[in-house]
C-alpha cells in the first residue's frame, strides 16, 4: 500500500499553478495507473484539471478519468460541462475528442447526454466526428442496452453515409448493437462494396466480415448446381444410412430432388451485387494487413463459386511467412479449407514442408495441412517428407508423425502397407514415447485387414515387456485379444504376464487385461479358465469403481452359473463382433460451419457474441431491395412504414417494379457478352415473374404498364451498356456512386420514374458484364468485352432517344428541389446537376468531330512497288474489342499486277499491345481500292506497332504510331462533372500551358473544330449550370471544355482551352496519366497556334 | 473488440495494463502463465486461450507477451496484426521494443496506446498520424523539456487522420531530399542430405526510406515486375496502377517503411548461393561424435558472401564439442546446446572448415536424430532473383531529389537437413 504522505505530495503538485509540476504529477500518476496500481483516492484533485491549459495534462487527466469514472460517479459528473462545452467547439478535432471521452465515462447517469451527443455528432458537418459518433455508439450500448432502439436510428443514419471514414466505424457498430438487423444492411450494399477499397484497413475486416453474412441471407448458393450433383451421387447414401427417421428422409430427399429440377429448369445465374462483392473484395488479397487478407480469403471460400476460390490460396501461403501467431491461426484456417477443397492448395504443397525451427504448434498444423493434402500422387512425396520429420528432436512432433502417417495410410488405400511397414520398424525405436503412439496407430491399421499381419501383432505381443506407456499396453493387449485367433499360443502368455502385473498397471491397461481374459475364456476356455478367474478377482478388489463393475459384469456374462441370465449366451457374440475399423480423420472436419477466419472457428466452439453465417436460401429474397431509394424514405425506420407509403402515393409504387428490369439487364448483358443467351433469357424470365409473386400485391396493377415500359426500358439499357463498357472499372465505381445519388433525386421528380429504373439498371448491368469477363478470364481488369448486338440497337434508336430523353430532362430543377427536407436541399442540387449525364450515352456519336480525319502513309507507291497504302483513325468505336483503337487502312494498287492474299504478319509490340489483325484480303486487282479496319490495343502509349504487311509476293515492314489525340475515346460530361473531375485531377495531374491563339482561331467554332481534330475529344456544353461557378466568364471570353477517356485505361482526359483578350489563351490539360497528358498539350498547343 | 491489454515479461511479470472498457482483473492472466509454464518454450505458447468468461489473444515479441483480453468473437487475426502494429510502433518510437525501454516510457506507452484504439477499435494506426500526435522522445526533447516543462504531446491536432492520405503528414519539409529503396530478398530453401533442394523459394521487401519535402508522387518500375508472383503493398500504392502497368504509383509515407512484399513466381529455379558438405555422426560406442563441415560457394553471380554463419542445434544429451574451424570462430551455448559459428566473409580459394568431436553425456543413448544446420549469410548489391529497379519519377514536386537503389541478398530460412 501507499503513504497517504506521497499522494499528498502528488495533490499539493496537481493543485500548483505550474503547468510543469501539474504534468509531472500526472505522469506519476499514469505510471501507477499503467503499473496496475490504485490510484483512485485522487480523483478530486485529477478531475479539477480537465479544463487544464496544457495539452498533455488534459490528455493524461482524460486518461484517469476514464479508468477511474466508473468507481466515482458522482465526482466524475463535474468533469462533464467541460466536455459539453467541447461539444460545441468550432474545430471539428476538439469535437471528436471531447465526444470521445464523454462517450467513454462509463456513468449510467449521463446516458442521456450521452444519447443527445451522439445523436448531434452523427449529424455533424465533419466526417471525423461522424466517426467518432460511430465509436460511441457501441459504448452507449454496453453502457446501457435499453437504448437499443434510438441506436439502431442513429446508426441508419450513419450506415448511409457516404464517407469512408464513418464506414468501417459504423459497421462495427452495426456488428455489436444490432447484428440481426440486416435489412439495414439492404440500401447500403452497393455503397459499402464501393466504398470498401478506400477503407481504412481495421474497418475493411469489419465490412467484410458482416457482408459475408449479408451475402449468405441474399443469394444464392453460387456452387447449387455442384453440391446437388454431390449429394446425388455416392456421398448421399453413407449420409442417409446413419440416419434413422426414414419418413424425414424421404420428405427431404424430395425436397432436395425439387430443387434440383428447379435448378435443371433454372440455370444459375449470379446476382450482380454478388459479384459486385467479389469483385471488390479481390484486390484486398493484396492486403499487407493479415487480418484483411484472412478476411477476404473467407469470404471467398464462403461464397465464391468453386471455379474462382483458387485465387485465395496464394494470399493465404504469402501469410506463412509472417509472424509465428499469424501462421497459427491461417494454417487453422487452411486446414479447415484443405478438407473441403484439396486441390486449391495442392501446388503449394511445399510451401507446408516443416523446418526444425518451427515451433511445435505450428509443426503440428502444418502436418496437419499435409495430410490433408496428400493424395495418390503426392503421398510418395509427402511419406518421404514425414521420414525426416521422424527423426525430429522434437517428440511432441514425432507422435503427430506417426498419427499423420497413420490417417494418410487409412485415407490411400496403395500406401497401407508402406506405412505399415514404416511404423513397425519405429517399434524397435529408443523413443518410447515413438514406439507407443506406433503402436496406436499400428492397432488403427491392422483393424483394417488383421489376417494378413498376424506376424505384426506377434511381434507388437513381445512389446509388452519393455512398452510402459498405459495407452500402448493398452492398444496391444487390445490387439491380441481381439486378434487371438491368429496369435493362439502367444495370446494366452500374455495374459498369464499381465496377470502378474495386474495391480502395478494404469486403468486404461487393466480394463484391457479384463477384455483380454474375457476373450480369450471365451476362445480358448482350457487354458485360460484359471488364469481368467484369477484376473477378475483381483479386478474385484481394485480401487476404481469402473474396474470393480466391468470384472463383475465380465463374470456375470462369461462365467457360467445355474442362474446365468439369457444373455451368457451371446457372450461370443457380444465380445467377439465384428467391429468397424475406426475413421481416422481431421480434427477439422466440419469445422467450416463456423464463419472462417472467426475465433469460433478457432476454438471449434461458439464464442460470445458470435454471429451464425447462415446457410444459403432455397430461393434468392428480392433483389430490388438494395436499389437506392428517395431520401425521404431513408427516414422511415422500418420497410413496414415505406410500403404503406407506396400505398398512399401510388406512382412510387413503380419502384418497386424494378426487380423484373434488373432481371432482364441480367439476361440481356449476359447474352451481349456472347455467352449462351437463349437459356439465360427464359431463366430470366420465370424468376423476373417469381420476385413478382414474392413483392407486393400492388406490383401486379401495374405489371401492364410495366411491360409497356420493358420495351424503352431495354433499349436505354443497351445504350447505357455500351457507354459503361467504354468506361474503366475504377470509373465505374464512381459512376455507379454518383448513378446512385442521381437517381434518389431522380425519383423524388413526379415523372422521373423511366429516368430512374433505366440509371439502376445501369449499375446493374456494370456488374453482370463483368461477370461475363471473369467468365472469359480476362486478365485486365480495365477492358470490357463489347457487346455487338447492344451497339446496333444504339445505333438504330439514337434518335428516338434523344427526344425521349430530353423529354424527360426538360423540367426545371428548382421546383422539384421545394418539396424535399431541407437537409438534403443540398446534395440534391448538385445531384439534380448530375441528372444530365442521361445524356451522355447519346452524345458520343452525335458530336463526332466533322472535320474530315487526317490520313497517314503506311506504305509509299513506290517502296510498295505499286502497293500503297494509308491508313487513318477512323474514331470509330472497334467493335470487336473496346480497347483498341481502330485503324481504318485503303489499299491502293497501282501496280499493273494484281495483289493477293493481303495479310499482315510477324507484329511486333511492346509489352501490353495488342492487336487485331485485319481480315486477309484475297485479291486486289490492278487500279483497285480496297478498305480494312484493324484494331490495336496501344496499352495508352504512343508506341509504334510495327509488322510485316505480306502480298502473295513481297513482305514490307511498317509501322502505326498513333498522334496522342487517337489515343482516347471521347465521352460526355457535363459541365459540372468535368468540374468535379477536374478537381479530382490536380496538382501533378494537371498541366496548364499560355498560348496566343492563330489569328484565324479565335472563334469558337474554330477552337472547336482544331481541339477536336487534334484529339478525340467531345466538347464539354457550357451554361447548363448557374449555381455553382461563382465567377462567370463573360461572354466574351468563353471556356472551351473538352473531355474523353483514353482507351485502353479508360483514365480521363479533361482539356480546357481558356480564352482571354486579343488571342491570348491558357490551355489546360487535366489527365491522370502525365505521358498523354503533357504530349496531347503539345500537340493542341501546335494546332490552335498554326 | 479489445478490452484489455497487458505486458508480460519473459519471466511473468505484469508490468503494463490498459483498460479500454471496463476493467478486467489481472489475474485473468493467471491462465495465460499457466499455459506458458506448460508450453516452456514462449514460442510455443498458443495465441489464442480460452478461459471461461474471457478470450486471451496474445504475441510473442521482443521477448515480452502482448496480451489482449476480449469477452466476445472477434477475428484473432485481427488482434493479432493489431498487436504486432503495437509492438512495431514501439520500435519505432522508441528504437527497441524492450520490457526496460517500455518501462522508462510508461506515460508515452500509455498515451500512444490510449490514441491507437477506441473502446477496443482501432483508431489511428499509422505512425505518421500518432507522430504527429505524440511526439517521439529524442535525448534533445527530454533535456529541453525538463528544463522548460514542455510536453511530447503535440500541440496541433492530428490533421492527417482527416486526410485521404492518412499515412503523410503535411508540412513535411527538408533540406535534403532523398529517397533510397532496398530490394531485399531472403532465400527460403531446404535442402536434403545430399545437397538437393527440397524447397526453394524466394522472398523480398522492397524498404524504403523516403524524405522528400511536400506531397510528392513517386512512381517506381521495375525492369523485370513479371518475376513477381505475388505482391502486397504498403496502403499507398495504388493498385489499379499496378494492375495495368506494373508500375509502383504512391504518394510515400514520410520516413521509413516497407513498400511492398512479394513472391518470386515459382517456376524460376532459385540459385543457392552456397553448399555445405557435412558430415555429423555420433559413434555407438563410447559416447562421442565427429562433426565436419565444408561450406563452398555455389551460384553467387560473382559477388562474394558475406556474414556467413551457421547454427547448428545440437541434441540434448551432447555435453560439449571440441572443434576447430579453418576460418571465424565458433561458441557453443551450453544451455540451449546451439553451435554457432561465425565464418564471416567465404573466401573461394580456401574453403572454411569447421571439425572436431563432440562428446556426449556418459550413459545417454546415442542420439536418433541428426542436428540440422541453418546457414545464414549476406549477399550486397545482388538481388538473387534478378530483380531491378528501373527507374522512379517524382511529380507533384519542382526540386530534384537524391535518389538510391541497394540490393541485399539473405538467407531466409535456409536450413540443411543431415
Amino acid at each position: 500500500m501507499f503513504s497517504p504522505f506521497r499522494h499528498d505530495d502528488l495533490k499539493e503538485m496537481l493543485d500548483s499553478n505550474k503547468d510543469s509540476l501539474k504534468l509531472e504529477a500526472m505522469k506519476r500518476i499514469v505510471a501507477m495507473i499503467a503499473r496496475g496500481k490504485n490510484a483512485s483516492d485522487l480523483f478530486p484533485a485529477v478531475v479539477k484539471n480537465v479544463a487544464c491549459k496544457n495539452i498533455e495534462v488534459k490528455k493524461l487527466v482524460y486518461v484517469y478519468l476514464v479508468r477511474y469514472a466508473e468507481e466515482q460517479q458522482d465526482l466524475a459528473l463535474l468533469s462533464i460541462s467541460t466536455f459539453q462545452r467541447g461539444l460545441k467547439d468550432p474545430n471539428q478535432l476538439i469535437r471528436a475528442s471531447a465526444l470521445r471521452v464523454l462517450s467513454s465515462i462509463r456513468v449510467t447517469i449521463i446516458v442521456p447526454i450521452m444519447m443527445l451527443a451522439i445523436k448531434e455528432a452523427a449529424s455533424d458537418m465533419s466526417p471525423y466526428v461522424r466517426k467518432t459518433a460511430a465509436h460511441a455508439i457501441p459504448k452507449l450500448y454496453s453502457l446501457d442496452p435499453e437504448q437499443k432502439d434510438q441506436l439502431i436510428e442513429v446508426i441508419e443514419k450513419l450506415l448511409a453515409d457516404k464517407t469512408t471514414l464513418v464506414a468501417g466505424s459504423v459497421v462495427m457498430a452495426f456488428e455489436e448493437v444490432c447484428p440481426e438487423r440486416i435489412d439495414l444492411i439492404h440500401k447500403n450494399y452497393r455503397k459499402l462494396c464501393n466504398l470498401l477499397i478506400d477503407v481504412e484497413e481495421w474497418g475493411q475486416v469489419v465490412i467484410i466480415n458482416m457482408l459475408t453474412r449479408y451475402a449468405r441471407t441474399q443469394f444464392l448458393n453460387p456452387n447449387i448446381n455442384e453440391s446437388l450433383l454431390e449429394e446425388g451421387g455416392g456421398a448421399d447414401k453413407t449420409f442417409y444410412g446413419s440416419d434413422e427417421d426414414e419418413d424425414e428422409d424421404e420428405e427431404e430427399k424430395e425436397k432436395k430432388a425439387e430443387a434440383a429440377a428447379m435448378a435443371k429448369r433454372k440455370p444459375y445465374v449470379m446476382d450482380p451485387d454478388h459479384r459486385l462483392l467479389l469483385r471488390n473484395t479481390k484486390p484486398l488479397l493484396q492486403s499487407r494487413n493479415a487480418a484483411v487478407v484472412m478476411a477476404v480469403a473467407q469470404l471467398y471460400f464462403h461464397l465464391a463459386p468453386k471455379a474462382e476460390v483458387g485465387v485465395i490460396a496464394k494470399a493465404l501461403v504469402r501469410l506463412l511467412r509472417s509472424h509465428s501467431e499469424v501462421q497459427y491461426v491461417v494454417l487453422q484456417n487452411v486446414a479447415t479449407m484443405t478438407i473441403k477443397r484439396r486441390g486449391m492448395f495442392e501446388p503449394y504443397l511445399k510451401s507446408f514442408y516443416i523446418r526444425s525451427t518451427d515451433p511445435t504448434q505450428i509443426k503440428i498444423l502444418k502436418l496437419e495441412v499435409l495430410t490433408n493434402l496428400a493424395n495418390e500422387t503426392n503421398i510418395s512425396t509427402i511419406l518421404r517428407e514425414f521420414q525426416t520429420y521422424i527423426k525430429s528432436m522434437d517428440k511432441d512432433f514425432v507422435a503427430a508423425t506417426i498419427q499423420a502417417i497413420g490417417r494418410c495410410a487409412t485415407n490411400i488405400g496403395e500406401v497401407r502397407d508402406t506405412c505399415l511397414n514404416g511404423l513397425v520398424q519405429l517399434l524397435s525405436n529408443r523413443d518410447e514415447l515413438v514406439v507407443a503412439e506406433s503402436v496406436v496407430v499400428i492397432k488403427k491399421l491392422l483393424q483394417m485387414q488383421p489376417e494378413k499381419h498376424s506376424d505384426i501383432i506377434k511381434h507388437m505381443a513381445k512389446l509388452t515387456d519393455n512398452i510402459q506407456v498405459p495407452m500402448a499396453r493398452a492398444s496391444i493387449l487390445w490387439l491380441i485379444g481381439e486378434y487371438c485367433e491368429h496369435v493362439p499360443k502367444i495370446a494366452p502368455d500374455v495374459l498369464r504376464k499381465m496377470a502378474k502385473s495386474f495391480t502395478n498397471e494404469e486403468d486404461i491397461v487393466k480394463l484391457q487385461i479384463l477384455n483380454l481374459a474375457a476373450k480369450l475364456y471365451l476362445t480358448n476356455s482350457k487354458q485360460t479358465k484359471l488364469l481368467t478367474q484369477y484376473v477378475l478377482n483381483l479386478a474385484k478388489y481394485d480401487q476404481n469403481y469402473d474396474i470393480r463393475d466391468r470384472a463383475r459384469f465380465i463374470r456375470q456374462l462369461i462365467v457360467p452359473t445355474e442362474k446365468s441370465g439369457a444373455l451368457s449366451k451371446y457372450a461370443k457374440k457380444l465380445f467377439l463382433a465384428l467391429k468397424p475399423a475406426p475413421v481416422l480423420e481431421s480434427p477439422f472436419k466440419d469445422r467450416d460451419h463456423f464463419q472462417l477466419g472467426s475465433l469460433s472457428h478457432l476454438l471449434n466452439a461458439k464464442a460470445g457474441g458470435y454471429q451464425e453465417l447462415p446457410d444459403w436460401p432455397e430461393s434468392a429474397p428480392d433483389p430490388s431491395v438494395r436499389n437506392v431509394e428517395v431520401p425521404e424514405w431513408t427516414k422511415c425506420s422500418s420497410r413496414e412504414k415505406r410500403k404503406e407509403k407506396k400505398v398512399e402515393k401510388p406512382f412510387y409504387s413503380d419502384s418497386e417494379g424494378e426487380s423484373g428490369p434488373t432481371e432482364s439487364a441480367d439476361s440481356e448483358s449476359d447474352s451481349a457478352s456472347g455467352s449462351e443467351s437463349g437459356s439465360e433469357g427464359s431463366g430470366s424470365a420465370s424468376e423476373s415473374e417469381e420476385s413478382g409473386g414474392v413483392s407486393v400485391s400492388e406490383e401486379e396493377e401495374e405489371e401492364e404498364e410495366e411491360e409497356k415500359k420493358t420495351k424503352k426500358r431495354e433499349l436505354k439499357k443497351a445504350v447505357q451498356e455500351s457507354e459503361s463498357e467504354q468506361s474503366s472499372e475504377e470509373e465505374d465505381r464512381k459512376h455507379e456512386r454518383k448513378m446512385k445519388q442521381q437517381k434518389s433525386d431522380s425519383e423524388s421528380e413526379s415523372d422521373e420514374e423511366e429516368e430512374s429504373e433505366s440509371e439502376s439498371s445501369q449499375s446493374e448491368s456494370d456488374d453482370s458484364e463483368s461477370e461475363a469477363e471473369v467468365r472469359k478470364k480476362k486478365k485486365a481488369a480495365e477492358s470490357k468485352p463489347p457487346s455487338k448486338p447492344a451497339k446496333k440497337e444504339t445505333t438504330k434508336e439514337k434518335k428516338e432517344m434523344s427526344l425521349l430523353d430530353l423529354d424527360d430532362f426538360e423540367p426545371a430543377p428548382s421546383p422539384q428541389v421545394t418539396p424535399v427536407n431541407n437537409l438534403f436541399s443540398n446534395s440534391l442540387v448538385t445531384d439534380l446537376e448530375g441528372l444530365s449525364l442521361s445524356e451522355a450515352v447519346l452524345l458520343p456519336a452525335t458530336i463526332a468531330p466533322s472535320s474530315a480525319l487526317k490520313s497517314y502513309e503506311l506504305l509509299h507507291r513506290i517502296t510498295g512497288e505499286g502497293l500503297s497504302v494509308e491508313y487513318c483513325f477512323s474514331r470509330q468505336p472497334f467493335s470487336p474489342d473496346a480497347n483498341m483503337v481502330a485503324v481504318q487502312m485503303q489499299f491502293t494498287n497501282s501496280s499493273a499486277s494484281d495483289t493477293k492474299s493481303l495479310h499482315m504478319e510477324d507484329v511486333k509490340l511492346q509489352s501490353g499491345m495488342r492487336v487485331k489483325e485485319f481480315p486477309e484480303i484475297e485479291l486486289l486487282p490492278a487500279g483497285e481500292t480496297a478498305t480494312a479496319v484493324m484494331g490495336i490495343d496501344f496499352c495508352d502509349s504512343t508506341q509504334a506497332a510495327n509488322f510485316q504487311l505480306c502480298t502473295h509476293t513481297r513482305k514490307f515492314f511498317v509501322s502505326i504510331q498513333p498522334p496522342v489525340g487517337e489515343l482516347m475515346r471521347p465521352v460526355f460530361l457535363t459541365e459540372n462533372e468535368f468540374k468535379k473531375e477536374q478537381g479530382q485531377l490536380m496538382g501533378m495531374n494537371e498541366i496548364t500551358e499560355k498560348l496566343t491563339l492563330d489569328a484565324k482561331c479565335r472563334n469558337e467554332h474554330a477552337i472547336v473544330q482544331r481541339v477536336t481534330t487534334a484529339a478525340n475529344l467531345s466538347r464539354v456544353p457550357c451554361g447548363s449550370d448557374k449555381e455553382c461557378s461563382p465567377p462567370v466568364p463573360p461572354p466574351e471570353h468563353p471556356v472551351h471544355r473538352f473531355a474523353g477517356r483514353t482507351v485502353t485505361s479508360g483514365s480521363l482526359v479533361l482539356v480546357t482551352v481558356a480564352t482571354r483578350e486579343e488571342g491570348a489563351a491558357q490551355l489546360t490539360i487535366n489527365c491522370e496519366k502525365m505521358v498523354i497528358g503533357t504530349m496531347l498539350v503539345k500537340d493542341i498547343l501546335l494546332a490552335l497556334t498554326q | 473488440m479489445i478490452n484489455s491489454l497487458f505486458l508480460i515479461s519473459h519471466s511473468g511479470d505484469i508490468f503494463l495494463e490498459k483498460h479500454w472498457k471496463s476493467v478486467i482483473s489481472r489475474s485473468v492472466c493467471d491462465y495465460f502463465l499457466e499455459a506458458k509454464e506448460k508450453a516452456g518454450d514462449p514460442e510455443n505458447v498458443a495465441p489464442v486461450l480460452q478461459t471461461p468468461h474471457h478470450y486471451l489473444i496474445s504475441i510473442y515479441r521482443g521477448k515480452l507477451f502482448f496480451l489482449s483480453v476480449t469477452q466476445t468473437e472477434v477475428p484473432p487475426l485481427f488482434v493479432i496484426e493489431f498487436l504486432h502494429r503495437v509492438a512495431d510502433t514501439f520500435q519505432d518510437y522508441f528504437g527497441d521494443c524492450s520490457e526496460v525501454v517500455i518501462k522508462e516510457n510508461t506515460v508515452t506507452v500509455y498515451e500512444l496506446l490510449e490514441e491507437m484504439l477506441d473502446n477496443g477499435f482501432p483508431l489511428a494506426t499509422e505512425s505518421n498520424v500518432l507522430k504527429e500526435m505524440i511526439r517521439p522522445p529524442t535525448i534533445l526533447r527530454s533535456v529541453v523539456n525538463t528544463l522548460t516543462g514542455g510536453s511530447n504531446v503535440g500541440g496541433t491536432l492530428p490533421t492527417g487522420q482527416l486526410s485521404n492520405v492518412p499515412w503523410r503528414r503535411a508540412g513535411v519539409k527538408y533540406t535534403n531530399n532523398e529517397a533510397y529503396f532496398d530490394v531485399i530478398e531472403e532465400i527460403d530453401a531446404i535442402l536434403d542430405k545430399s545437397g538437393t533442394t527440397v524447397f526453394a523459394e524466394i522472398q523480398g521487401v522492397v524498404e524504403a526510406c523516403v524524405k522528400l519535402t511536400g506531397m510528392p508522387d513517386l512512381t517506381l518500375s521495375f525492369m523485370n515486375p513479371r518475376l513477381l508472383d505475388d505482391v502486397s503493398f504498403h496502403p499507398c500504392v495504388r493498385f489499379k496502377r499496378w494492375e495495368s502497368e506494373r508500375v509502383l504509383s504512391f504518394i510515400p509515407p514520410d520516413g521509413n517503411f516497407r513498400l511492398m512484399s512479394y513472391h518470386v513466381s515459382s517456376q524460376n529455379l532459385v540459385a543457392i548461393p552456397v553448399y555445405v558438405k557435412q558430415n555429423i555422426s555420433f559413434l555407438e560406442t563410447g559416447s562421442c561424435g565427429r562433426l565436419d563441415i565444408t561450406i563452398g560457394p555455389k551460384q553467387t553471380m560473382g559477388k562474394s558472401v558475406e556474414n556467413l554463419t551457421v547454427t547448428i542445434p545440437m541434441p540434448k544429451s551432447v555435453l560439449s564439442v571440441n572443434l576447430t574451424a579453418t576460418q571465424g570462430t565458433y561458441t557453443f551455448d551450453l544451455t540451449t546446446k546451439v553451435v554457432l559459428w561465425d565464418v564471416g566473409k567465404l573466401n573461394p580459394q580456401k574453403l572454411p572448415n569447421l571439425r572436431g568431436s563432440i562428446s556426449i553425456q556418459t550413459g545417454s543413448p546415442k542420439p536418433e536424430e541428426n542436428p540440422s544446420i541453418n546457414i545464414g549469410l549476406q549477399i550486397q548489391q545482388l538481388a538473387i532473383s534478378g530483380l531491378k529497379v528501373s527507374r522512379l519519377d517524382m511529380y507533384g514536386e519542382k526540386y530534384k531529389p537524391f535518389k538510391g537503389v541497394k540490393y541485399v541478398t539473405k538467407a531466409g530460412k535456409f536450413q540443411v537437413r543431415t
